[in-house]
C-alpha cells in the first residue's frame, strides 16, 4: 500500500490532471495514466476478485497479460465488465467498480469459498450435485443438479453486463498494405522504418496508446528519443500508423482483423464517432513484432494484492512515474530483473534481489553493488504472507536437486520474473506451432510458408538493439517475399542475457501444503495440475479443460506454460513433449458489437422494398415480411381485423376485381438460340412447343427430383423468354441456370440476365379484370379474349404510354393477368390501375387474400414445396413430361419417391363446418391421436366461397384414400384436436372455368 | 473406481485429494479385440460403454488418434435437444434426450446436463405454422414441446430484442423445455471413465494407418502403436470419416467436411437462462450461457469445404450481427475465443449408423453439426448394431443406400447440398 | 479470408464468391440410368489436399470458376473459368 507517484520521470503528463473514481472514491492522476497505474499512484491494492475462492487480486501486470485487476468500467447503458484495468486508458470521469465482490471487492463475502478450497480442487463438480448429498441418491433426471446450477451459475461468471441495448455504434472498414507490423517497440518500429523507407506501404497497428512499446519502459530520455525518431521517420516516409489497435487474429490470406478503439479513452465524445471499428486488413507481408510477457512462476500465496511481474514494476517507474513500494523484494532466475532492481533502487526504493541461480557472473552482479541493493544468489521465495497486501515473503535456499526453508523477509512489494514468453499468438491462430527454445525456456514462432516473419522478444531476442537489429532482417525478409531488393543484415542470437536462464517454474518443499497458483484469475493451484495428472488428464487439452487453466480472460497468457512445466514434470518428460495448447483469435477479447459493425437492430439484412412500396402503404397497406422482402399483407379499411380485411379482399377479387402486388417474384431473360432447349432440360414439363405469345406454368426439379420451384415463363420470340420464380427462390434459381449454362452444358447459346428489379408486376385478378385492365391500356383491345385467350402474353402499353408486360394467367383461378411495367412506372401503373378499380367496386389485396384464393384452388406454394415434397406428393405428376429427360428425371424415379401410400396434397374442411383449424396441426386417425401421423396441414384460410374454413395439406396416399373418412387434425401445442375431412385440393372451381373464361 | 460422490469428494478434501484414482486406464493395446471401435469421441466412447453395458461385451477397445473427446465432442456449443420430426429421426433423438436425462447418474459423473429450455424464436404466422408442425409432432410422439406467445416469452427471456424496429419483429417462440446443455467435456470423460471400469481399453494416441482385409472383412488395423487384430470394427470418427473409409478400402461417401466455428465470450453473471435459437431472413444463430458464465454462440458454417480448424472472418461477422440483433445488450460484451471444428456434412443432414460392404465393418458417421445431443444415442444405436449385426427400427433409415432408395429424412428440405444442412 | 483471383475481375475476398461444390464431377446426361446420377449427385471423394472445386462470383461478374484449392490449408493454386469458352474469349483478350 506503499506505491507512490515520484516527483518527476515518466511520459505521463504531469500537467494535466484527471479526475477519475473508483468504487465510489474520488482520485486523481495524469493524462497518460492507465487506470492501474492511476489506481496504483493512489494507493489502492485490492482491485479484484479471483474466478472461485474470491482471493483478493492486485494489479500483477502492466498489459495485456492482467489476471488480477479485472474491474468493471462505465454505468448503466455504456457498463463494460471485464475490463483489465492495465490496459484502460485514464481519461476524465472515467468510472471503474470492483467486481465479482459483494459488497465490495475490498472486503468480500464470497471469500467463504476460499475456506472450502481443499473440497473445491479441480474438477470437483463432476464428481457431485448429480444427487441428494452425501451420496447422490435420487436416480431419475436432473432437477437436483439444476437447484445446485442455480447457485453456481450465480457464484460464477465475473463482471455484470448491462441489460441495455448498447448505446454506442461501431464501423467496419477494409484496408490494404504491402507490409503489416503489428507492434511499435524497437523491433516493430526499426522494421516499419526499414520497409517504408524501400517505398513499400507500410502499416503499424499498437495495441497501446502509445508508440514504443519496451522504449517506454526505459528510464532516460536516450530511449524515447529513439522511439520518437523512429515515429517521425515513419510518418515523413508516408506510413500509416494505428495507436490504440490490436491485431486480434491473423486469418488467411495474410488477412488480419484489426480492432481500433477510437473513444474508449475520450470522456465526451462526439457522437459522431464510432466507438470503435473492426478493420479487416489484407497484407502481402505480415511482421509480427509482438513483444514478450514476463511469466511467474508458483509458489505459496504468489497471488496476495502486491505480487506482480518484475518488468511492470519499471513499466510503472519509468512510464507512468509509479514507485510500486519501498522494500521490494525482486525474486527471479534470469538476468531481465537485474536493471529492474537498479531502477527501483535508484528511484529510492530499498531493493532485495533473489535469484534462484547459484552463480551468476560479477558483470551482472555488479550492476547491482553500487545502488545497494541486496542479492543473494541460490534463494528464491517458497512463500509470501499478507492477506489483503503482502507484508513479508518466506525465502527457499536451494539445495542443489531441492529447496529448504530460508528467512522471512519484510516487504510491500514483491517482483516476480520466470522467465519470458513470446508471443506467438497471432502464429498460432494460423496453425503454426510453437517450437520449445529449451536455452531461454520459452516456445518461439516455427517456420512458415506463409508470407509472416516474425521479429524482436516475440522471437525470443531479448535486448532492445538486437530487436531493433530483428526488425531490420524482418524488414528485408519482407522486402524481398514482395520482390524488392535487400540487403543482408545479419540476424542477432536469441536469448542475449550473459548468464543463462535456469528454469523454475514452481517452489516447493515436500510436506508442505499451501496455494500456488498457476492461473490466478480462475484459481488453478499447481495442486490442480498435479491432482489433473493423478486422474489421468495428461494431455495438455485435457488439463486445460479439467482445471481450466488457460481458459480465463487472459487466455493463459500468465499460466499455460507453468501448467504445461508442471504436467511435463508430472509425466517425467520434457515440455515440448508435452505440447502446447493452440491459441485461439482474438489475441484479446474483442467486443462483439465491433464485429457486427453496423448491420444489426433495423439494419440487420437490408430490406427488400417492392418499387411501389410506399404506394402500397399510402394505400392503406400492413406489411408482412416475405424473406427479405416486405410485401402488402392486407390493406384493411377502417375498424377491420386482418380477418374481416383478407375476406372482404378475397369475395371482392372473386366477385369483382382486385390488385396485388407481385414484383417480389424472380424475373429472369433467357435469350438465345437454344433457349428453348434450355427450358425444355430445366422444367419437368414439356417447354419444347411452347408457341411465340404463350406462357406456360412449370415445375423445376433438383437433380434429386424433389421440386425446387415454380413460375410461369413467357415466350416474346424465338429465342427470348421471360421466366418467373417465386419470391423465395429468385436468388436460388438464377445462380441455378447460370451454374447449369457455364458448368454442365456449355455447348447451349444462352444468356440469363436477372431482370428481377427492372420489372415491376401487378396482378389484376378477378371476373372485371379484364375490364379495368383494357381502360389502362393504349390500346384496350390488346387484352380482349380474342386477342389474349388464356395463357397468352403480350407486350403492350400503358395508356400514358409506358411499356408493359402482360400475361394472361392466374393465381388466383380468377380471370386475371399480371402485368409488369419498367420498376420506375410502378406507381404510374398503380396510378391507372387503382381508380378504375374502385370505380367497379375492386380493390386492392395482400399475400393474406393471395393465400386464400390460392388455397381454394389448391394452388402449391413454399408452405408445400417444403423441399422435401416430389411433384407427384403436390399432386402434379401428371404434368411431368414421360417423353422428354430433365433435371430430377433420373432420380425422380427413386422407389421410395415411387410409393403411393406417400403422402400426397389434398383439402381440408372440417367435420363441424363452424369450425376453424390450424396449419402445423398432424392429421391423425382418429383411433390412434399419437405417433408420427397419417399427414399434416400445410395453410389454412376462411373461404368466402364456401362459407367455411378450408385448408390444405399432406395426407399419405392422397385423399382418394380417405374418402368418407374422419381424420383429426392434432395440434396439441396450441388448440388441441379437431375433426377433419380430406377432399380434393381444388375446392373452388375444379375445372377452371373462370380462369379460362 | 472411487464412486464419486459429495461423500467422496468431502472425504479427499480432507485427505489432500490423494485418494482419487485415474479416470480411466492408460493400457498397452492387446493384440486382439472382439470389438475395436475407431474414434475415441463422445460417439465411439458412448460405443464402447454400451457394448460393455447393454450387450455384456468384455474384449472392446476404442483407439484415438489424439486425446479422448479432442475432436468436435470437446469444441461444440453443448446444446441437447430433440427437436426433431422426420420419421426414423424423431424416435432417435427422443432416445438420446431420455438417454441424457439420466446420464449423469448412469455414469456417476456429472455431466451437467441442464434442461434449462431451447427457445426457437418465431417471425411470422408461416414460420410459427411450420413450428406447430414440428413441436406437434413432438407432442405426439412422447416429447415435450410448447409455442410460447410474445408476452409468455418476454417473461421468461426478458432481455431480447422486443423492438417494434427490430428488422424481423419476435412473435412467439417454439420451446422445448426438457432441451438444454451440457458440460461436453465431462461427457467424453464419464463415459471414457464407465467405459473403461467395465474393462474396454482406451488406447490414446493411437491413430489408425491402415487396415488389412481377407475375405470381404476387416481383419486387423495398423496403428501408430502396432498392428490390432479386431473381430469387429466400427468407425466413429466424425471429419476423418472419408479417409478412414478409404483405408477400409472404399472410395466415396455422402459426406463433405465443412467447418464451423464456434464462439465463447468473457464470462458475465448470468445474462441468458435458457439456449436461444434465431434464425429468419438466412441468418442462423444459436446462443446459451456456460455454468462459468461465458456466452456459447455460433451460426452456419464456413460455406467452403475444409479440413482445416480453422475460421475466417466473414462468419465471425454474420455472426456477431445476430448477436447484437437478438441480444441488444451483447454489444458491448466481448468475444474472448472462437475457433472451429471438421463437420461431417451429409447430403440431407441426417447421420449414418449402418452397416458397410465389409461384413464386420460398421459405420457411424455424418452428423453434420448435430452430433452432441446425439452422442448417448448415437453409442446405444451402434452398440447394439454392432453387437446384433441387423439395425434397430429407429436407425433402419441411417444407412447408406437411402439415397439411392429414395428414403428422405431432409429436416431442412434443403436438398443434396451439404453446406446447406446443420 | 480466402482470396480468390477471379480471372475476369481480380483478387477478390472468398464473400464476393458461393461455393459451388465438388468441380471435378461430371454429370451424366439427363437420360443417363438413376445409378449414375445417384453417384454423381450424392457421392463425394471429399479431398483432403489439393481439389477442383466451383466457386460462383456471384457479387461480381457472376461467373462459374473452377478453383484447385487445397482443403487443408485453403491455399489456392489455380483459378480459371467454368466455362470453356468464356475461358478462351478471355484469353485472346488479354
Amino acid at each position: 500500500m506503499t506505491a507512490v507517484r515520484v516527483e518527476q520521470g515518466g511520459v505521463v503528463d504531469r500537467q494535466s490532471e484527471v479526475s477519475f473514481t473508483w468504487d465510489n472514491r474520488h482520485y486523481s492522476g495524469f493524462a497518460g495514466d492507465t487506470l492501474a497505474s492511476a489506481l496504483l499512484a493512489n494507493g489502492e491494492s485490492i482491485i479484484g476478485r479471483s474466478f472461485k475462492y474470491h482471493r483478493p487480486r492486485g494489479i500483477m501486470s502492466a498489459g495485456v497479460e492482467e489476471s488480477g485487476a479485472i474491474v468493471t468500467v462505465g454505468v448503466s447503458h455504456r457498463r463494460d465488465a471485464n475490463v483489465k484495468a492495465t490496459t484502460q486508458e485514464l481519461f476524465p470521469g472515467l468510472i471503474a467498480h470492483g467486481q465479482n465482490a459483494w459488497p465490495n471487492v475490498r472486503h468480500d463475502l464470497g471469500a467463504v469459498n476460499n475456506l472450502m478450497g481443499r473440497f473445491f480442487s479441480a474438477g470437483f463438480y463432476y464428481k457431485t450435485f448429480m444427487g441428494i448429498p452425501p451420496f447422490e441418491w435420487g436416480r431419475k433426471g436432473t432437477g437436483i443438479w439444476m437447484q445446485y446450477e442455480k447457485l453456481i451459475r450465480r457464484a460464477a461468471g465475473m463482471g455484470r453486463a448491462s441489460r441495455d441495448p448498447d448505446p454506442d455504434h461501431y464501423e467496419h472498414g477494409h484496408l490494404f498494405c504491402d507490409v503489416l507490423v503489428v507492434g511499435s517497440g524497437p523491433a516493430g518500429l526499426a522494421a516499419a522504418g526499414k520497409c517504408a523507407e524501400q517505398g513499400l506501404d507500410v502499416l503499424l497497428v499498437e495495441q497501446d496508446f502509445e508508440f514504443g512499446g519496451d522504449y517506454l519502459n526505459h528510464g532516460g530520455s536516450d530511449s524515447i528519443k529513439k522511439r520518437n525518431d523512429a515515429v517521425d521517420a515513419l510518418q515523413k516516409a508516408g506510413a500509416r500508423m494505428m495507436q490504440r489497435t490490436t491485431a486480434f487474429g491473423l486469418y488467411d490470406y495474410g488477412v488480419a482483423g484489426l480492432l481500433q478503439r477510437v473513444t474508449d479513452h475520450l470522456p465526451n465524445a462526439d457522437p459522431h464517432l464510432p466507438r470503435q471499428r473492426f478493420l479487416t486488413v489484407r497484407a502481402r507481408h505480415t511482421i509480427l513484432a509482438t513483444g514478450a510477457l514476463e511469466r511467474h512462476y508458483a509458489f505459496g500465496n504468489n497471488d496476495v494484492p502486491g505480487i506482480m511481474n518484475a518488468h511492470a514494476a519499471v513499466c510503472y517507474l519509468n512510464r507512468f512515474g509509479v514507485l510500486g513500494g519501498e522494500r521490494v523484494v525482486i525474486t527471479t532466475n534470469n538476468d531481465s530483473a537485474y536493471a529492474t532492481a537498479s531502477n527501483l533502487a535508484q528511484a529510492g526504493a530499498q531493493v532485495k534481489l533473489l535469484d534462484s541461480r547459484r552463480q551468476v557472473p560479477d558483470s551482472v552482479a555488479g550492476l547491482l553493488n553500487t545502488r545497494g541493493i541486496e542479492l543473494e544468489t541460490g534463494t528464491t521465495v517458497l512463500n509470501a504472507h499478507g492477506r489483503k497486501h503482502i507484508k513479508s515473503v518466506e525465502t527457499a535456499i536451494s539445495g542443489g536437486n531441492h529447496w529448504r526453508r530460508g528467512m522471512d523477509e519484510e516487504c510491500d512489494l514483491l517482483l516476480v520474473s520466470g522467465g519470458w514468453s513470446p508471443v506467438v499468438n497471432l502464429l498460432s491462430h494460423r496453425g503454426v506451432r510453437p517450437v520449445w527454445d529449451s536455452n531461454n525456456c520459452c516456445f518461439v514462432p516455427a517456420e512458415t510458408a506463409e508470407p509472416v516473419t516474425t521479429a524482436g522478444s516475440s522471437l525470443g531476442i531479448w535486448g532492445n538493439s538486437d530487436c531493433e537489429a530483428s526488425g531490420l532482417v524482418a524488414a528485408d525478409s519482407a522486402i524481398a517475399s514482395l520482390g524488392g531488393q535487400s540487403v543482408s543484415v545479419s540476424m542477432p542470437a536469441t536469448g542475449g542475457w550473459e548468464t543463462p536462464l535456469e528454469p523454475l517454474y514452481e517452489v516447493e518443499i515436500k510436506g508442505v501444503t499451501k496455494k500456488s497458483f498457476i492461473d490466478p484469475q480462475h484459481d488453478v493451484t499447481a495442486d490442480d495440475v498435479r491432482l489433473a495428472h493423478q486422474e489421468g488428464f495428461v494431455s495438455v487439452e485435457h488439463l486445460k479443460r479439467y482445471t481450466p487453466l488457460g481458459m480465463a480472460t487472459d487466455q493463459g497468457k500468465m499460466g499455460n506454460i507453468i501448467g504445461l512445466a508442471l504436467m511435463a514434470e508430472a509425466l517425467g518428460r520434457e515440455i515440448p513433449e508435452v505440447g502446447t495448447t493452440t491459441f485461439r483469435p482474438p489475441y484479446t477479447p474483442v467486443s462483439i458489437g465491433a464485429l457486427a459493425g453496423r448491420a444489426f437492430g433495423a439494419h440487420f439484412k437490408p430490406l427488400r422494398r417492392t418499387p411501389m412500396h410506399d404506394w402500397n402503404l399510402q394505400h392503406g397497406a400492413t406489411m408482412v415480411d416475405a424473406g427479405l422482402w416486405q410485401r402488402p399483407w392486407y390493406f384493411a379499411r377502417e375498424g377491420e381485423t386482418i380477418t374481416e380485411a383478407y375476406i372482404r379482399e378475397t369475395e371482392t377479387t372473386r366477385t369483382s376485381v382486385g390488385l396485388c402486388d407481385v414484383t417480389s417474384l424472380g424475373k429472369i431473360a433467357i435469350q438465345g438460340p437454344d433457349a428453348t432447349e434450355f427450358i425444355n432440360r430445366v422444367y419437368s414439363n414439356a417447354f419444347a412447343k411452347l408457341p411465340v405469345g404463350k406462357a406456360r406454368y412449370g415445375i423445376m426439379l433438383r437433380d434429386d427430383g424433389i421440386v425446387m420451384d415454380d413460375g410461369t415463363t413467357w415466350r416474346f420470340s424465338e429465342t427470348d423468354y421471360f421466366m418467373t420464380t417465386t419470391t423465395a427462390h429468385a436468388a436460388k434459381v438464377m445462380v441455378w441456370l447460370e451454374e447449369l449454362l457455364q458448368m454442365r452444358w456449355p455447348e447451349l447459346r444462352v444468356h440469363v440476365t436477372t431482370v428481377s428489379e427492372q420489372w415491376a408486376g401487378v396482378a389484376v385478378a378477378g371476373p372485371k379484370s379484364r375490364d379495368v385492365l383494357a381502360a389502362c391500356l393504349a390500346e384496350p383491345a390488346t387484352v380482349s379474349a380474342e386477342a389474349l385467350p388464356f395463357m397468352g402474353v403480350v407486350e403492350s402499353t400503358l395508356a400514358n404510354g409506358a411499356p408493359c408486360r402482360i400475361a394472361r394467367i392466374s393465381f388466383s383461378g380468377e380471370m386475371a393477368f399480371e402485368v409488369y411495367v419498367g420498376s420506375d412506372y410502378a406507381n404510374s401503373l398503380m396510378d391507372l390501375l387503382y381508380p378504375r378499380a374502385m370505380q367497379i367496386g375492386g380493390c386492392l389485396y395482400g399475400t393474406e387474400a393471395l393465400g386464400a384464393l390460392r388455397i381454394e384452388k389448391g394452388h402449391v406454394t413454399g408452405a408445400e414445396l417444403d423441399g422435401r415434397v416430389s411433384i407427384d406428393d403436390a399432386g402434379l405428376g401428371k404434368m411431368a413430361s414421360e417423353t422428354k429427360s430433365y433435371i430430377g428425371s433420373a432420380l425422380r424415379k427413386r422407389p421410395e419417391l415411387q410409393r403411393t401410400d406417400r403422402p400426397r396434397l389434398v383439402g381440408i374442411f372440417p367435420k363441424d363446418r363452424s369450425e376453424t383449424f390450424k396449419a402445423g396441426s398432424i392429421l391423425c386417425s382418429p383411433d390412434e391421436v399419437e405417433g408420427l401421423g397419417e399427414g399434416w396441414i400445410t395453410a389454412v384460410t376462411h373461404s368466402p366461397e364456401l362459407g367455411h374454413w378450408i385448408g390444405l395439406g399432406f395426407v399419405s396416399g392422397g385423399h382418394e384414400a380417405w374418402q368418407g373418412k374422419v381424420l383429426v387434425a392434432a395440434d396439441p401445442v396450441r388448440r388441441g384436436n379437431m375433426y377433419v375431412e380430406v377432399v380434393s385440393p381444388h375446392m373452388v372451381d375444379p375445372t377452371g372455368e373462370r380462369m379460362h373464361g | 473406481m472411487t464412486r464419486f460422490s459429495a461423500w467422496s469428494v468431502f472425504r479427499n478434501g480432507l485427505k489432500g485429494q490423494r485418494d482419487w484414482d485415474r479416470q480411466w486406464r492408460d493400457p498397452e493395446p492387446r493384440h486382439e479385440y472382439d470389438i475395436v471401435i475407431v474414434g475415441g469421441g463422445l460417439h465411439g466412447l458412448a460405443t464402447a460403454y454400451y457394448l460393455a453395458k447393454n450387450h455384456g461385451l468384455k474384449n472392446i477397445a476404442v483407439v484415438e488418434k489424439g486425446w479422448l473427446g479432442g475432436g468436435n465432442g470437446g469444441r461444440n456449443t453443448t446444446i441437447v435437444r430433440s427437436n426433431y420430426f422426420m420419421p426414423g429421426n424423431r424416435q432417435f433423438y427422443e432416445h438420446s434426450l431420455e438417454l441424457w436425462e439420466d446420464l449423469s447418474h448412469e455414469l456417476n459423473y456429472n455431466v451437467m446436463f441442464s434442461q434449462r429450455s431451447h427457445i426457437s424464436l418465431l417471425h411470422s404466422p408461416a414460420a410459427m405454422d411450420a413450428a406447430a408442425r414440428r413441436y406437434n409432432t413432438m407432442r405426439l410422439t412422447g416429447s415435450d414441446g410448447e409455442i410460447w406467445d410474445l408476452n409468455t416469452l418476454k417473461a421468461n427471456v426478458p432481455h431480447l430484442n422486443y423492438s417494434a424496429d427490430a428488422r424481423f419483429p419476435i412473435i412467439g417462440a417454439a420451446v422445448q423445455k426438457r432441451a438444454g446443455t451440457a458440460r461436453h467435456d465431462a461427457v467424453a470423460w464419464g463415459y471414457a471413465r464407465a467405459a473403461d471400469s467395465l474393462g474396454v481399453d482406451i488406447l490414446q494416441n493411437c491413430e489408425v494407418t491402415g487396415t488389412t482385409r481377407e475375405d470381404g472383412r476387416i481383419t486387423a488395423l495398423e496403428t501408430s502403436r502396432g498392428t490390432i487384430r479386431a473381430k469387429k470394427v466400427g468407425f466413429a470418427v466424425a471429419g476423418n470419416t472419408t479417409r478412414l473409409w478409404q483405408m477400409a478400402g472404399f472410395s466415396t461417401l455422402p459426406i463433405e467436411s465443412h467447418k464451423l466455428q464456434a464462439f465463447v465470450s468473457e464470462p458475465l453473471k448470468p445474462l441468458l437462462d435458457q439456449v436461444v435459437v434465431f434464425g429468419v431472413g438466412g441468418a442462423h444463430f444459436y446462443i446459451s450461457q456456460s455454468d462459468k458464465g461465458g456466452m456459447v454462440f455460433g451460426g452456419d458454417i464456413d460455406w467452403y469445404k475444409s479440413y482445416a480448424q480453422r475460421g475466417n472472418l466473414p462468419i465471425v461477422q454474420d455472426v456477431a450481427e445476430c448477436a447484437v440483433s437478438i441480444l441488444p445488450c451483447l454489444g458491448r460484451v466481448r468475444l474472448l475465443r472462437h475457433w472451429s471444428g471438421v463437420m461431417d456434412m451429409s447430403m440431407d443432414g441426417s447421420p449414418f449408423i449402418c452397416k458397410t460392404p465389409l461384413s464386420n465393418l460398421y459405420l457411424n458417421a455424418g452428423w453434420n453439426y448435430g452430433g452432441f445431443k446425439a452422442s448417448p444415442a448415437s453409442g446405444w444405436y451402434f452398440a447394439d448394431l454392432i453387437a446384433n449385426d441387423r439395425p434397430h427400427q429407429h436407425i433402419e433409415h441411417f444407412t447408406l443406400d437411402r439415397f439411392d432408395r429414395g428414403i428422405n429424412i431432409d429436416e431442412r428440405g434443403a436438398g443434396p447440398d451439404p453446406k446447406l444442412h446443420g | 479470408m480466402i482470396r480468390i483471383n477471379c480471372p475476369f475481375c481480380g483478387e477478390r475476398d472468398h464473400s464476393e464468391f458461393s461455393y459451388g461444390g465438388d468441380g471435378s464431377i461430371v454429370y451424366p446426361s439427363l437420360d443417363a440410368p438413376a445409378e449414375e446420377w445417384s453417384a454423381a449427385v450424392f457421392q463425394r471423394e471429399n479431398i483432403r489436399g489439393m481439389q477442383t472445386e466451383s466457386w460462383q462470383h456471384v457479387n461480381g461478374c457472376r461467373q462459374w470458376l473452377l478453383v484447385e484449392r487445397d482443403t487443408m490449408t485453403h491455399e489456392i493454386q489455380s483459378v480459371r473459368a467454368a466455362h470453356d469458352g468464356v475461358g478462351k474469349v478471355l484469353e485472346k483478350g488479354q
